[in-house]
Order: C-alpha cells, then structure tokens, then sequence
C-alpha cells in the first residue's frame, strides 16, 4: 500500500519554530491542518469547543425565551411580574466580574490567580444573591406554580443560574490549572475558555433580565 | 508545540492496558464509537421486539399469549393485549429507533470511528468529553429500558408525547412514572448528544491533517460535521421543550397544559397552557432529526457507491452544497408536522413551498448517486448492494413526502397510515440500510475481519424486499382512510377490507426480521471466524484505508498523514491504479 506518512515533528519550544508551507493548491476551502503552532492549536481548539458550547446554550434560552414570548400571548392569564430590586445589585455584580476575568485573561502568573479568585468571588456572591431574590418572591407569595410568568422567572433565573455555577467551576479548574501547571498552552487554553464562557454568561444575564423587565 | 507533542507521544505509547480502561471507560474514539454502534445494536433489536408485537396484535387482537402476560403483566392480563399495551409499545418503539438507534449508529458510531481517521487525527478534539457522551447516552438508554418496569409501564403518547396526554400523570396507565422516565431519558439523551456535537465539529474544524482542506473530505465527514451542527442546535430545543414539560408534570406550572380539562371526572388543576407551543418546540427540533438520521447514510452511500463504482463520485462540490442546503432548509420546515393544527394558510404554504424546496437538493443528491453508478466498473459487493437499496428506499420515501408536503393533501393523510409508510421508508429503512452498508464497508476495518459475503447478499435481499411488504402497502392503507395508532381493526366497518393486507404485513414483518438473524449471525461470527481483512480489502483511497485493520491505538503509529488529493480519485488516466489514496506523493495527473 502506498502510502505517504511523515514522522511526527520533533518537540520544540512553544511558540518557536518556522511555519510549515502552505498546503498544497488546487481544492477549495479552509486549508489543511497543521497550523503555525501546536500550542495556540491547542488553545484555538478549546476556544472552537467553548463557542459550539455556547451556541447550544443560544439555542436552549432562545428556545425559552420563544416559549416565554408564545404562552405569555396564549391566554389572558397572565400577570406581570414585579422582579425584586437585588437582581440591579446581581447585575452590576456580574458586570463587575467581567472586567476581573478580563484582567485575569490578559494576565501571567500570580496576579492572573488573583483576579481569577476575584471573579469566582462576584461569581459566588452573584449566586447568593440570586438566591436572594428567589427567597423574596416566595416571601411575597409567589411560587413557581403561581403564574406564567413567575414559572418563567424562576426557570430562566434557575437555568441561567445553573449554567454560571458551571462557570464557577470552571474558575477554580483554570485556576488550578494556573496553579499547578507551569506549562503555558494549557493554562492559557482553559483561561481563555473560560474567560470567553464566563463573558458570555454575562451578557446572556443582560438577556434575562431584558426579558423579564421588558417583556413583563 | 512541547506539550502537544507530549500529549501526543502520551497517545500512541501509553494505550491502556486494563480491561476498564481499554473497553470500559476507554477514551480511544474507536472503542467508543464501536461502543455506540453496540448500544445500537441492542436498541434495535428492542425496537424490533416491541414493532413484532404490535403486528402480531394487529391481526391477532384477541390471541391469548401466555407469555406475554410474564412480560407485562398489567397490560396484558390472561395474555391479551391491552389496547394502552399496544400505544406504549408503539410509544417506545419509535423513541428507541428514533434515538438510541437512527441517531445513535450513524452518527456517534460511525462517525466516532472513522471520523477522526479520515481526517488524519490522532483522537476526537475532547476525548474525554467523548467518552462522558457515550456514557451519558448509555445512562439515557437505561432510563428509558427502566420505564417499561415502573407501576403502570411505558407511556402512551408516542414518540411525539404530545401534551396535555405527556402532561398530565393520570391521562392513563405509562403515563406517571413512565411518562417521567421517558421525558427524564429524552433529557440525558440530549445532553449526550450536545456534547457529542460539540466534539464532531471542533475535531473536523481544528483536527484536519495537512492539504486536507474542507474541499477534500470524504463526503462522510461532511455529512457528520453537518450532522453535528444540526445536533447542536437542535437538541437543545428538545431539552427546552423537555425541561418545560417536567415542570408542567411536576411543579404545577401551566407551560403546556390548557385550562378546563376535565379528567377522571375531575377539572384538571392547570390553566391557559398552550398545547401547539410544544408541538411548535418539538417539530423544531424533530424535523432536524429526521436529517440527523438520513445524513450520515447519505455519506456512507456516496463513499461506497464511489468506491465500488471505481468512478470519482458525480458532482463532489454539489454534494456538498446540497448536504448544506437540506441541513439549512430542514430547520424552516418544522411546521409541515402542524398542518392540521389549524396554522394560518399562509403559514401553510410558506412550510409547504419550503419543504418541496428540500426536493432540489435532495433530487441533486439522487441524481449524483445515479450518476455516480452510470458507466462504472460496478462490483456488486454486499456493501454496494446495501447502498443501492439505500437510493432506491430513498427515493420512493421521498415521493410520498411530496404529497405528505402539500396541506391540502396532508389534511387527508395526516395521521394515517400513509404516513407511517413514508417516515419508515425514508428515516427508517433507508437510514438502516445506510447503517448496513456502513457496517459491511468498515467491518474489515473495526475488526481486521471481513464479513461473509453470502450471508450479506442473502441478508440484503431477503430484508430488502421485505421491508418493501411491509411498509408499500401502508400507503394503500392510508389511501382507504386508515388511521395510525388504532390498535384494532374490529368495529370499524370501513377497515375490515384492509384485513388480509395487514395478515400479509404481518407475515413480511415476521420474515424481515427473522432475516436479521441473519445479519446479527454475520456479525458476531465474522468478528472472530470471518477472513482476515488487508489495510485496503475494498480498494479505495480514504486515509482510514491506509493504516492496517484493525488501526493502532493513535490510529497512525506516531506519523502525521499528509494528504495531496481528493477523496475519489478512481480510474485516473495514466495512474499506476485505478485508485489514488488520498496521501499518494504527489504528481499523478488527476483531474483536479
């Protein structure tokens, strides 16, 4: 069988080496593999997998929120509901941890670790405060089962909430991983994941929050 | 490039050695992908179980059958089938075809395997998040084997579990604890999937070996990755959808469930919920379904007809334009499954015109195919035969969807058997036989054996023209004005006509499926007693045809492929074969 199988290439630093040339002409299209560098590969292929990943999640609230949007027209049962203040508070807490994963991102070292627990933090108290808001709307009597739109509340505050606590896990694994590992493609591969997921989440809060305000 | 490189050499020496990690847990996408392949292969032969006992209650309702009381003991008491026994057999034999079979082989299996080889990779991108998808999957199946064992059995509500039936736990006997499961199932079911997507499209995307740009891949991996994205976006509809019908089951709310139901003499605690938002919810994500199912056959197909053929398939780039264009069209055409809902007209004929759009490019892959046999140096191997029947079940289901596609005929055939006739055809045989072709064409290279050929061709034909018995005369049924569903023919005048048809299904079911004796002997037999495959035994051009059978741990031994030409180069002028591998050197004149 003819076949034409190149060894592997040698180990070398990360970051060095010459590019390789150009895949061959003559077909349409993205190009080969093989790209410039094994390491930003490693890190572009953890990017690829946290945006397919958050496409899914596009897909989940934009599946809600076109239910939201259908049974609140379905019947005349509904009754708009009045959100508790704590979720502004919530709110400006998570836009506050974009900017410390941010810096986290654009981060080596020691400091990177610090902003990384910072944004774990606003992240935690994030939660708490959701749970917050929930404790009051079930002091004030409004239960999951109460209305159309506290079933909605609940459910995208829930899911939303859900999905962050996975964000948080991620935090304390890439800060493990920022810990431990001395090697740079893996710790910049799962900061950049979750530096990417964790904006995300946060701009899928502004989402909600529209949602339930504007479309009360 | 140290630690890829390190995480490569960690691949190709250190393959596990322990039974648990080798077969069990393993992370290797060839194991898992056999994994999947074997989950579906206990699947089907639930699903063809449960189909064998719906036909034979259909003309035998009232026949006593002991064991079928050791079974199911409430739904068949003195062995006599209930009529709620006959729906949720119905019920679980299209979910577990649907998902744990349609969606299970072709794609997690298939594609698992051969996927990251055709491209040249070493693994999956995520082989971690790979095997969680397998084992999520697995978990799923488990859960919804275990509805069939809970106080009041399987639910009733068909594949479909249209609410406020799904919705509400005292609608009938399946329809508490097993209606949850299977809700409960159809969720992990999901999740696997998503993450089984997530992985297919960032390997096909990122793990491409050098000169394999996206214009030479094997029209497989372009039917995976586009399957992928499919998945990816619409299974998280159906978890939605799932998500809000658990709460309307167990938190109270009113997502789906109208107010004023009036149930065991009882007014139903719900109010203003919106049965068509699920049905809106669920078609969306089950009309991508249907291509989630039929895509990856559709690859497999032009592979083997190619290869066998010993022909470049006809019209590589409008293949895979018209893979695109069924996968893009196929999310604007969910409202075809609604017409009798009493949608607006206008929105009727908007999914009309849309779904005979669907027509061109799945017309362009036909008359590739057709093109693609035209003039060729046919063998006509069991793979092949596999193939052919694949176009030929493909066709004839996709003309019934023409009539199924235009709502004023729809208002007739809706819910009758004509629809059976034209889902079966086209997602399920046809998808089937494009499993069977993929099954007899990697076979040698799953398991360094090749599979008995007669046993094939006897298996091809008696199955065949079996399911051609089976399900052609449903069409006629649905044309007498039978509706699906029914569990029985007695005191419906008009339906006593359709008799001895429904004894000759029967009797072609039985035989279809004793014929998969055949297929399931072939199989395990050749896995140990069957001749030993060469690397290439079919003679094609594909990368997983250039490492030995069955492949190393990192598929490649340690070596980057690099590839310099297409993917069907057969019957090159002037070439040394009538084959170029794909990682040929380069020089031989092609015609690219």
């Amino acid at each position: 069988m003819a076949t034409v199988l190149t060894p592997a290439k040698p180990q070398a630093p990360s970051g060095g080496g010459p590019p390789p040339p150009p895949p061959p002409s003559g077909s349409g299209g993205w190009g080969g593999g093989g790209g410039p560098d094994e390491g930003a590969r490693t890190v572009a292929r953890y990017r690829t997998g946290t945006w397919l990943g958050l496409c899914a999640v596009v897909m989940l609230f934009a599946a809600f929120a076109s239910a939201y949007v259908v049974r609140r027209g379905a019947s005349n049962d509904w009754r708009p509901l009045q959100i508790p203040p704590v979720l502004w508070l919530n709110t400006a807490v998570l836009l506050a941890s974009s900017v410390t994963i941010e810096q986290a991102r654009r981060r080596v070292g020691p400091r990177q670790l610090q902003w990384l627990a910072a944004t774990a933090l606003l992240g935690g108290v994030f939660l708490a405060g959701q749970y917050a808001a929930w404790l009051a709307l079930r002091a004030a009597g409004v239960y999951v089962a109460s209305n159309p739109s506290s079933s909605f509340f609940y459910l995208l505050t829930g899911a939303h909430g859900l999905h962050l606590a996975g964000g948080v896990a991620a935090l304390w694994y890439a800060s493990a991983r920022a810990w431990l590992d001395r090697g740079w493609t893996k710790r910049k591969a799962a900061v950049e994941a979750t530096a990417l997921y964790w904006h995300f989440m946060d701009g899928l809060w502004i989402f909600v929050i529209l949602l339930l305000v504007v479309g009360r | 490039m140290a630690e890829m490189a390190h995480e490569h050499a960690a691949h190709a020496h250190a393959a596990p050695t322990g039974f648990v990690r080798k077969y069990i847990f393993s992370l290797d996408h060839k194991v898992i992908g056999i994994q999947y392949w074997l989950l579906a292969l206990a699947a089907v032969l639930v699903g063809m179980a449960l189909s064998v006992l719906m036909r034979l209650h259909l003309v035998w309702p009232q026949a006593k059958m002991g064991w079928l009381e050791t079974i199911f003991p409430a739904g068949a008491a003195g062995g006599v089938m209930t009529p709620e026994l006959y729906l949720s057999l119905m019920t679980m034999h299209g979910t577990i075809m649907v998902f744990f079979v349609l969606t299970t082989a072709p794609q997690s299996g298939f594609g698992n395997y051969v996927l990251p080889i055709q491209i040249g990779a070493a693994d999956m991108a995520f082989p971690v998040l790979n095997m969680l998808s397998f084992w999520v999957t697995f978990v799923g199946f488990v859960v919804m084997i275990a509805a069939f064992f809970v106080q009041g059995g399987a639910p009733l509500s068909g594949w479909t579990g249209y609410p406020p039936l799904s919705a509400l736990a005292d609608a009938g006997p399946g329809q508490a604890a097993g209606q949850t499961l299977w809700i409960v199932s159809l969720a992990i079911f999901a999740v696997g999937a998503l993450l089984g997507a997530l992985n297919f499209i960032t390997t096909t995307l990122d793990l491409r070996a050098k000169g394999l740009s996206l214009m030479r891949m094997p029209l497989t991996c372009w039917t995976w990755f586009i399957t992928a994205i499919l998945g990816l976006l619409a299974f998280a509809v159906l978890l939605a959808a799932g998500i809000l019908l658990l709460m309307d089951r167990t938190a109270g709310t009113s997502f789906f469930v109208p107010g004023g139901l009036i149930l065991n003499d009882k007014i139903v605690n719900h109010s203003g919920g919106s049965p068509l938002l699920w049905q809106h919810l669920f078609w969306f994500f089950g009309h991508p379904e249907v291509y989630i199912a039929i895509l990856p056959g559709m690859g497999v197909v032009s592979q083997v007809l190619s290869t066998f053929s010993r022909k470049p398939i006809f019209g590589y780039r409008a293949m895979v334009y018209a893979i695109i264009g069924i996968a893009v069209l196929g999310f604007g055409v969910w409202g075809h499954h609604m017409f009798i809902s009493g949608m607006s007209p206008y929105s009727s004929m908007a999914f009309s015109v849309l779904t005979m759009a669907i027509g061109v490019p799945s017309a362009i892959k036909t008359f590739n195919w057709i093109g693609t046999l035209w003039g060729g140096k046919i063998r006509f191997a069991s793979p092949m035969l596999y193939a052919i029947g694949f176009v030929s079940l493909f066709v004839t289901g996709g003309l019934s969807g023409m009539f199924l596609g235009q709502p004023s005929v729809d208002l007739f055939f809706h819910d009758t058997y004509f629809v059976v006739g034209h889902f079966h055809m086209i997602m399920g045989v046809a998808s089937i036989f494009g499993m069977f072709a993929g099954t007899a064409y990697w076979f040698p290279k799953m398991f360094g054996r090749m599979m008995h050929e007669g046993l094939g061709r006897l298996h091809f034909w008696l199955t065949f023209l079996g399911v051609y018995a089976i399900f052609g005369p449903m069409h006629y049924l649905g044309l007498t004005g039978h509706l699906r569903r029914y569990s029985e023919l007695s005191g419906f005048k008009f339906l006593s006509q359709n008799e001895p048809l429904h004894l000759f299904m029967t009797v072609a079911a039985l035989i279809t499926v004793g014929a998969q004796l055949i297929f399931f002997v072939n199989v395990f037999w050749s896995m140990f007693k069957g001749r030993k495959a060469s690397e290439n035994p079919w003679e094609s051009t594909t990368l997983e045809w250039t490492v030995p059978s069955p492949p190393p741990h990192d598929n490649f031994g340690g070596k980057v492929p690099v590839v310099n030409y297409g993917p069907y180069e057969y019957s090159v002028p002037g070439a040394p074969r009538d084959y170029v591998m794909q990682t040929d050197p380069e020089g031989i004149r092609t015609g690219h």
